[in-house]
This record gives C-alpha cells, structure tokens and sequence, in this order.
C-alpha cells in the first residue's frame, strides 16, 4: 500500500495545482479590471498581496477576517456535499446576529464560559432556521434553493434593518437622538479574549479551527456524515440504500445556515461587540469562495481563509494605496469562482491529469479495468 | 438527395480513446442490397465503429470509400448528404414534440427561420407509403409505443435522405413477434435499394436476418464471412474467443416457503396512470422466479414498491411474513431485502465514493462497521478486503473511485454488498445488461449460489435465454399485470414471446 | 379610493414589468436551451452602469441601450464558455457571473462617477389620440418606448420559439439534447446563442433601469429582479405569455406596496420593502410542482459519450 499513499498525495497535489492555477487566471483577468479602473495592476496587487503580511496590525486583522470566513466556508461545504447549494450566508449571518444579540442582551449577569456558548447557540438556530426554510423548501416542494436562499437573503436585510432601527436599538441612540440603527452593546462577559493588546484578534479564531476539525471528523467519520455526502453525491442510489434524502437535505442546510449563523456571533463577541449595520460585510459570499477554493474540505478550508483574509484586508490598504474602490475584490472573488468550477474539467480530463501525475513522479495512473471495456 | 450507395468500403479503422483501444485495424465492406451483421461482445468496438461511419467520432487511422470515392464524414449532417443513416439503441427522439417535429428537426440544418410544416408531412407521408411504415405524424412521441418509436426513428432517417441504415440493436425492446415484423420489414427495404449494417449481439436474429457476419472483439475485427455457412454456437465462441458454458439451473424436487408474495398490487407510474394494474407472483425459498416482458410494462415499478421506493396503492406486498407494503426502504433492507437495481452507476453505487466506502452502503450503521455513530476504519477495511477477495473484484485498490471500475466489476461489487448480508429475497432487475459474457457468467452463477443457499430470487430480464436458462417459474409482465406464471419446463420462446405481446390465451 | 389605488397600481405596474419582462424573456430562451443563467442580477448591474454611463458621457439614449446590450451579451458568452464549453455547475458559476457584474459595476461607478447623478434618459412617450381614452389611454399608450418593446417582444419571443426551425432547434437541444446532436444540430452552438441572447436581453433590462426608469445609477438599482427574473421562468412555464403574467402580477404588487406607503397606511417600511420577496417565495412554493413541464434537460451539461 506505500506506492497507493504516495500516488494519493500525488492526487491531492494535481488537484491543488488545478485550483491554484484557476486563481491566477482570476487575478490575470482582475489586473485588467484594475487597468480600466486606472490604476497599475503590478501596483495594486502588490499591496493587495504583500503589505497585509508587513506588520502585526495586517497579520492580525486577516485573520479576524479568516474567523468569520472559515465558519461560513465550512457550513457551505457541509451543504454542497450533501447535494445543497447555500448561497443565503449574508441572511444566515444576520439572523445569526439578531439570534444572539437579543439572547446575550436577554440574559442576566451570567460567567463567560456559559454565556458565549449559549449566545453561540442561539446564533446557530438563528441561521439554522433561516437556511431551513430553503431547506425544507428544497427537500419537500422541490424549489430551486438558489433562488429561495437568495429571496431570503433580501428579506433577512429588511428584517435585520427593521429589528436595528426599532426593537433592538440601543437605548442610548434614542435618548441622545443620534438614531444610529445598532444595538446596545453586549455585556463584556460575553466578549471573546483578545490575544494582543491594541489589536483585534480574538479568540473566535481558535473556536474556528476546532470546529473545522469537528466538521472534519463529522462528515468522514460519523455515519451521519457518511450518509449526508452519499446524499450529496447520487441522491438515487442513497435512496436505493434506505437513506433518507429529504431529510438529510434539510439537515444539511440547516447546519450551513448555523455555521453561517455562528459566524455572526464571532462577528458580534469578537470584533464589534454589538450588533450593527452591515455585519455580514459579505461574508456569506466571500465564504463561497472560501469553501470552492478549499476544495469543500475542512482542512482545506482553513488556509484558504486565510488567503482571502489576506485579500480582504489587503483590498482595504489597496484602496488607500492607489485609490480603486475595495469592492473591487468582489469581482475578482467572482472571477476565482468561475475560475474554479470552470477547472473541474481539467481535472477530470484524464489526459492532463496524466500528465500532470507523471510531472510529479508518479507511475502509471490506476486505468480503467482492461477487461471488458469501458463501463 | 444522396446517390445510391453501391459499395461501401471502411479500411484499417483504428481508434483511441484514452487508456483503451477502441478499434484495432479493422476492415468490411458493404455492397447494395446487403444486410450485413455486425457481432460482439458489449465493448466489442461494434457501436464505436459505426459511430465512426455516422460521423459523430473520427478514426484515428484508416479511411473510408463510399462508391469507390474516399469521404470523409465530419459529422451527422455530413453522413445524412452521403445517404448514411442511424438508429440507435436508445432513441433518439424528444418527447414532448410530435412526430413531425422530431423529423422536421433534422430538415433544417441549413435555415434558422423558415419552417414548413407542411411540406415535411408530405415528404414522410411519401416515405411512409413507399416503405410501408405507417406513421401518426401528430402524435407526441411520449404517446407511442416502444414499437411505434421504432419506426418513427426509421422513417425519421429515410426522410432525410438514407439508403444505408445503421441499426444499433434494434431488437432489445421488442417482444419475438415484434423482432420477426421488423425482420420482414428490413427484408422488404432491401428491395427498395437500402443496404444495412445491423449492430446485435443477439445470435438467433443475426442469424435471422442477415446475409454477411462480422465478428468483432476487443476491437479486432476477427471474423467475416456469410451468415448461413455459421451456427449460432460457432459464431458465439467466435464472439467470446473461447468455449462458453452457460450456467443453468435445474428443477429441484422441493422448494421452500414463500418468502416474497406480491398480491394485486396497484402503484401508479411517474405519468399520473397506474403502472402497476393488480400484479400477484410469489418467489420461494430456493427459487428463481422471472419477470419477462418488454420494458415499461411496469417492471421497473414492480421493483420500487417491492423496495419500498414508490407507495402501493392498493394491494399487499410480504417479505417472509411480514406485512411490507408501504414500509420506507430502510425498513425493508433491515427485514431481508435485497436488491441490484437496474443503472448499476447511479442507483446501484456510489461513482463517485471509493469501493470501499461503495461496500458498505447498506451496513454503515450496524456494529461492527460502526459503534455509536463512528465509522470504525480497521473493520470497514477488513470487511472490504475480504468481500473484494471472495468475489474477485478487479480493482487497484480498495480506494479507488466506483466511476473507474469496469462495468462488470462494478456488478461484482454490488453483488458482493448485497449477497453477502445473505437477505432473504433478492430483486435483481436487468443484471447482465451491457455486460460482456465472462460478467455475465460470473453474475448468473451468483445468482444460482443465491437460490442454492435458499434465498428468494426475483429476476427481471428482457432476454428469454437468461430466463429460461436460470429460472424455475417465469412470470409475464404486460401493461402492468402478470399474465401468467408457468414453470421453465412449459415455457417456449414462442410461448413467452406471445404473453409479452399481450396475447393470453384467456388464461388470467 | 380603492378604484383610484387599482388604476395607480396598474399604471405604474406597467412600466415596473418591463426589466422583468426583458431579463424573463431572455432568460427563457437560455432555459429552453437547458442552461439557467443566475448571473442575470450581475449582467443587469453591469448593463445598467454602462447604459448610464455612456449615455452620462455622450448623452446618446440609444447608443447607451446598445453599449448595455453589448455587455450583456459579452457577459452572456462568458456564462456559456464557463457552463456549456467548460461544462460546470450552473447554478455555482451564475452566482460567480453575479458577484464580478456586482463587483465591477460598484468599483467603476465609484471611480468615474461618484455620487448621484442623473441623466436624461428616455421618457414617457404618448401616442396621440389613444392616448386620450379614458382610463385605458393613461395605462397603455402613454408609457415608455422602451416598455412598448418589451411587450411587443412577448408575442415576438413566442414566434421564434415555437414557429421557427431555429427554435425548434432550441427546444430539442434543452428536452433531449442527445436527438438533436445526432441529427446534426450543435448543441453547443445553439446553446451559446442562447444564453448569449438571453445577456443581451438581461443588458436589455439594465438599460431600462437606468436610463428608462430610474434614470440614474446607484448600488441597489436592480434589487434583486435579475433573481426575480429567473424565478418568473419557472413561474410562467417557459413561455413568453405565462412570463409577461408573471412580470406584471409581480410589479403590481411591487407598485401596490409603494402605494401603500404613499397613502400614509401604517406599515413598517422595511416590511414593505421585503414583501416582493416573500411573494417570489411564496410564488415559488406554490408552482414548483410543475417541474417536469420544464426543459427536461435544464443543468445538465451534454456529453457525446452516450451509454451506448
């Protein structure tokens, strides 16, 4: 079996060579977005890509972005490895946001090792219901979740904006007649510890990690994950076996809307304290990317939001740097995804993965049973 | 209009595909008039070879003489202008457009916006009456029957224009009674200056209906020569390479006790209809009862309500006693259900899951795969290993992805899942289609091991020599009814043939 | 008071339908094809930005239609390259098309634009005396050019699709694209053409935005329609009739909820906001069932290898 686990990780390295290549291209084709926005494309990148790393204020701050990244990533790839799309992040983090917020606000005096968990929780059954809905929708009356998730996205803002600016307004904008819509701010028992002072690094970071170990073992070594991504990849023959599609389905989207949800709750505990007015910063879209360029793996997904943490950040000094608009990163986030699905298939064209395989030194890749044809 | 294609010539044809060689230096040749049959195994090359003559790939080496004349085909269009037609094995028909439409589809290749309606019907009513094929031009194709399809495909690629047809098993779908029509209308059209390439692997129609044989197999062109100086047998070892033993099962004095006992069972289908109209057969311990019939009778129906997989409307369905009607599929599988369904890639296995993980799709949850809801590695694998070893599943590895495997070896791996757990019945719908005959084998003595070791087993199959060669009792399936059940010794081809048309003596 | 609320609703229903209808009709064509198109919201973005801005710059109203109609169309092709050459997942890579129309639209306006600006679009325009029938003249003959088009582009949709060989073509290679391969017609090729069309119809819609209706630009000016776009295909069952019913039953509602603000109803405006949305979803629950009247071979990419 030594020849097997060598050619594996052979594989593995095809496969990341495919996806690193498809973003390249992505940021080839953005250095032409950044010509027509007038800027130096080698400019621009080079801020974008190197002066985040310069110094501990763009280390720390990529990876309080990475948090929110890395638990959105993971709930996207639970569901689309159970057959689901989840594209309603952005709604799944607000109802996350509104879950938990009103619990900690709700909540008496309590110690911190009760409270983050509960506001945790509350948060992952605020996203979990919200992805439900679609879920349920999916599983049951056959719609296009796509389109249910993004419906929902839309409403899930104008209830977010309604709750801000109403019920869960801080007292304090009312009295001082400021009318900022955000909440009160959260008692400090349930703010997650800072690793360095001055800076904003939290410990939602390591509370990421650990679940993306959780998830990992969930859907690779439980018989609940091993019956979700049968679900995920041939619905029929998961039927054929007795497995329950339509509940897993909703199970599925259920738990990408909590993970998204809990994203909202590092969000709040870690970095704002409070609940406020565009939370989400795209994170529900941003983690799509996150989960694609992390081949929808756990422990891929890790790095990964890292890598967009950096071009988050990195965006935010882009613009000050040589003044095109941070939003450009969105396109070029647009560019990876098409990028990278477009890739798959390079990567199951068995030509170039041969090629590619000998590249790395690897013998004759396993071939299709020579008795009796192709299947 | 195409000219008359007098001889057709295809020379040192070879072709590759990655990792396979599709057709290795092949050579025939056709002359007018001629009903030539092309022979093989599945994977033989036969419908690669052809498709090559349709257009629709390109050799790699070799060319191709149409009247003496080198051409090259690039595509289907190209094929039609030089009079080369095809009817292929699954129609090529859309379902939700009429008859017209679907010919009309292929008139105008050249314009985007004209379309004369009109002058198409002329054009196939023409053809129609020339070839003597009658045609419902207005009828939606999902209305026709397997048979009307047939020869809506025929007039669809006499209309634009062939006069050579490629029939890609033509015969699968249809009932003895059927196959010998469309004998004598291939008989009638070679009058009519219409040559044909005919694709089977069915020995007794090739003998039939064809004038010249050629044998294909793995890739090789390995024998060619007139039809009537070869016996069935001959030309079968011709196709194997080898001597063929086909098992067979024989009467057993005793028979156990009903296991699976289907009674008036009603389902509806996925068109809204009932499907299934009171079918009533019952399988014993130790026994091999089949379903013959032409498929969309409702077979495939009859194995989801047995499965579980669809409601039973009205009816009783039990499985050693027990009352399944209607019970969930887990519920059925955890009583003794088996099951090899007929698409071995989608409903069968997982493609895209390693072997391993494909093994245990039935067991996952129980102990020893599995305690408190962790999968457990060591055992997965030893159970994996030994089930690869004992049914010889020809695999690099235990890790390799389903997708990659032969069709034969994946059969061999859902055979090895479900047998294993030793169920009490077992369903096993179409199992050797597309398979070739060492897979084949190797799948019937399973079966025969099965019914040996006491399990109930229903076998539906469209091949009357795999009925009658493994079953006790064979049942006969037409629009949603079991006509009759009779016992192997009783059954005759011409018998069974006439049940699958409908035609029931008055018996019920 | 109710009867003037209707005919308000009606009359400013109208003129709301017509980037629906434009973006639905379009999309229906790449449907029927059996690509489903989702970066519509981004094509109309983008589209609406460039219609603006052309027309900001040059001040030409049709050459800004016809620059919107380019980039959709562009757009339209890459959508075609990434899902009918590269064969990948479509509702993933629309979502993708969606984010770098959103993306790109945003970065540009802030960089040559910057604030609020309006421009002179296309206007109202009546057609004399129909216009003066009572009641019927307000609503039909005193609207936009460009919403007299998209209507008169329903019975024209419908001819194509269902009288021409052309689209004859379009419906096999979206039912059974197999049959039409081996018949000759490339399903390729038929499909680039119509999600190309169905881009150039989604640039279509974002010109209307800004420089029929709105007559400006800013972040939100689609809100979502691209969405509310394709969910009308489905609603209306891939024809052009059922789609123009769709577009208009949405838009009156869209228009009865801006009413109702106006005639001082006491309503949460951000509730008010969100209630198209519900209804798309409630809209979509109801009529999914009917999925198997659709293009049978909707998503799937199509490969030659056929089990043969």
């Amino acid at each position: 079996m030594e020849k097997n686990k060598a050619d594996n990780y052979r594989y593995l390295a095809v496969s990341v060579i495919i996806v690193l290549a498809s973003l390249l291209i992505a940021l080839l084709l953005g250095a032409f977005l950044f010509l027509i926005a007038g800027a130096n494309p080698f400019e621009a990148y080079g801020v974008m890509l190197t002066q985040p790393l310069d110094g501990l204020f763009g280390i720390t701050e990529m990876l309080v972005r990475a948090a929110p990244l890395m638990l959105v990533g993971l709930g996207i790839a639970i569901a689309f490895r159970s057959g689901i799309l989840n594209i309603g992040g952005e709604g799944q983090i607000m109802l996350g946001v509104i879950f938990g917020t009103a619990v900690g606000l709700a909540l008496p005096e309590m110690p911190k090792i009760v409270l983050v968990p509960v506001i945790f929780l509350s948060a992952f059954i605020g996203g979990g219901i919200w992805a439900g809905i679609a879920g349920w929708m999916r599983a049951y009356l056959n719609v296009n979740e796509i389109l249910s998730t993004v419906m929902l996205n839309y409403i899930a803002i104008q209830v977010y904006l309604y709750l801000l600016r109403g019920p869960l307004i801080d007292p304090k904008e009312v009295s001082y007649g400021t009318g900022v819509p955000q909440s009160a701010p959260l008692p400090e028992a349930a703010w997650l510890t800072r690793f360095i002072r001055g800076f904003r690094l939290h410990s939602g970071l390591v509370i990421a990690i650990v679940l993306a170990v959780i998830v990992f073992l969930f859907l690779w070594k439980t018989t609940v994950g091993y019956r979700m991504r049968a679900v995920g990849a041939e619905p029929k023959a998961a039927t054929y076996s007795g497995m329950n599609v339509k509940r897993n389905l909703v199970l599925a989207m259920v738990l990408s809307g909590g993970f998204a949800g809990m994203a909202g709750a590092v969000e709040v505990l870690g970095v704002h304290h409070r609940a406020l007015e565009s939370i989400s910063a795209g994170y529900g879209f941003s983690g799509i990317v996150v989960a694609l360029f992390g081949g929808l793996h756990p422990l891929g997904i890790i790095p990964a939001s890292a890598v967009f943490g950096l071009l988050i950040v990195g965006s935010d000094m882009m613009q000050r740097a040589v003044e095109v608009p941070a939003s450009i990163i969105l396109a070029i986030q647009g560019l990876i995804i098409l990028a990278i699905v477009s890739s798959n298939i390079f990567l199951r064209n068995p030509k170039l993965r041969d090629r590619l395989f000998k590249l790395l030194g690897g013998g004759k890749e396993a071939k299709i049973d020579p008795e009796g044809g192709r299947a | 209009m195409a000219e008359i294609i007098e001889r057709l010539e295809m020379n040192h044809i070879t072709k590759r595909f990655p990792g396979v060689l599709a057709l290795d230096d092949v050579t025939m040749n056709l002359q007018k008039g001629e009903v030539l049959a092309l022979l093989g195994e599945n994977g033989a090359g036969k419908t690669t070879l052809m498709n090559i003559l349709y257009g629709l790939y390109h050799q790699d080496e070799g060319n191709v003489l149409l009247n003496d004349k080198k051409i090259q085909v690039q595509g289907p269009l190209d094929a039609l202008e030089y009079g080369i037609g095809m009817v292929h094995q699954h129609f090529m028909l859309v379902p939700n457009m009429t008859v017209l439409e679907n010919i009309a589809l292929g008139m105008y290749q050249r314009t985007r916006f004209k379309m004369d309606l009109e002058k198409v019907r002329k054009r196939v009513l023409e053809v129609a009456d020339r070839y003597n094929l009658t045609v419902k031009p207005d009828a939606y194709i999902w209305q026709l029957s397997v048979g009307e399809q047939q020869r809506v495909e025929l007039v669809k690629v006499l209309t634009l224009g062939a006069n050579l047809l490629i029939l890609d098993e033509p015969t699968a779908a249809l009932t003895p009674q059927q196959t010998d029509a469309l004998i004598d209308l291939l008989r009638q059209m070679i009058t009519q200056d219409t040559s044909i390439i005919f694709i089977s692997h069915k020995l007794n129609e090739v003998k039939a209906v064809s004038d010249r044989v050629a044998v294909l197999r793995n890739g090789g062109l390995v024998f060619e020569g007139a039809t009537k100086d070869h016996s069935a047998e001959d030309l079968a070892e011709k196709m194997a390479g080898r001597e063929i033993s086909y098992p067979k099962t024989s009467k057993k004095e005793e028979y156990g006790r009903p296991i699976l006992q289907i009674e008036k069972v009603v389902a509806e289908g996925d068109q809204g209809t009932d499907s299934l109209q009171g079918v009533s057969v019952e399988v014993r311990s130790g026994e091999i009862v089949g379903i013959a019939g032409v498929s969309g009778n409702g077979q495939r129906e009859l194995a989801d309500v047995i499965n579980g997989i669809r409601p039973v409307k009205e009816g009783r369905i039990q499985l050693d006693g027990v009352d399944i009607s209607n019970y969930n599929p887990q519920q059925i599988i955890d009583l003794g259900m088996g099951y090899i369904p007929e698409d071995r890639m989608h409903e069968g296995t997982i493609p895209s899951f390693t072997v391993r993980e494909n093994l245990i799709m039935k067991d996952y949850r129980q102990e020893p795969l599995a305690k408190n809801f962790f999968l457990r590695k060591g055992q997965i694998d030893d159970h994996a290993a030994s089930l690869i070893d004992s049914f010889k599943v020809k695999t690099p590895s235990m890790a390799t992805s389903c997708a990659s495997l032969s069709g034969g070896n994946i059969q061999k791996v859902i055979l090895a899942r479900e047998i294993t757990r030793k169920p009490k019945a077992l369903v096993a719908a179409y199992p050797i289609r597309g398979l070739d005959i060492g897979a084949s084998e190797y799948v019937h003595s399973q079966l025969i091991q099965a019914r040996e070791e006491g399990m109930a087993v229903l076998l539906i199959s469209e091949e009357l020599d795999e009925l009658l060669d493994l079953c006790d009792r064979i049942a006969v399936m037409y629009e949603g009814k079991v006509l009759d059940v009779l016992p192997r010794e009783e059954c005759t081809k011409q018998e069974l043939g006439l049940l699958m048309a409908g035609v029931s003596h008055g018996k019920e | 008071m109710i009867l003037e609320i209707i005919i308000g609703v009606i009359i400013s229903g109208i003129p709301l339908s017509a980037s629906l209808l434009f973006a639905s009709l379009g999309e229906m064509f790449s449907q029927r094809s059996g690509v489903f198109n989702l970066g519509t919201e981004g094509i109309m973005m983008l589209s609406a930005f460039v219609g603006f801005y052309v027309v900001y710059i040059i001040g030409s109203p049709v050459l800004g239609i016809l620059a919107a109609m380019a980039i959709g169309g562009l757009m339209g092709m890459l959508m075609a390259l990434v899902s009918v050459t590269f064969k990948a997942q479509q509702g993933i890579s629309g979502i993708g098309l969606y984010m770098f129309g959103w993306g790109v639209s945003g970065t540009l306006f802030r960089v040559y634009v910057g604030g609020v600006t309006n421009i002179d679009g296309i206007g109202k325009v009546a057609i004399p005396v129909l216009m003066d029938i009572p009641v019927i003249g307000q609503i039909l003959f005193n609207q936009n050019p460009m919403v007299y088009l998209a209507y008169l582009l329903v019975p024209v949709s419908g001819y194509v699709l269902f009288r021409t060989s052309w689209g004859l073509k379009v419906r096999a290679v979206g039912t059974t694209p197999q049959a039409a391969d081996t018949l000759g017609v490339s399903v390729e090729r038929i499909r680039y053409q119509c999600v190309t069309l169905g881009g150039m119809m989604s640039g279509l819609a974002g010109a209307y935005l800004s420089i029929g209706q709105a007559q400006m630009f800013a972040d939100n000016l689609t809100a979502g329609r691209g969405f509310i776009a394709v969910a009308l295909v489905y609603f209306g069952r891939w024809k052009p009739v059922g789609i123009m019913w769709g577009a208009l039953l949405f838009s009156m509602a869209h228009a009865l909820q801006r009413s109702i603000q106006v005639y001082g109803i006491d309503f949460p405006y951000e509730i008010a906001v969100a209630t198209p949305y519900v209804l798309v979803i409630l809209v979509l629950a109801l009529t999914y069932k009917g999925r198997s009247l659709g293009p049978l071979a909707l998503g799937k990419p199509y490969n030659r290898e056929f089990r043969g």
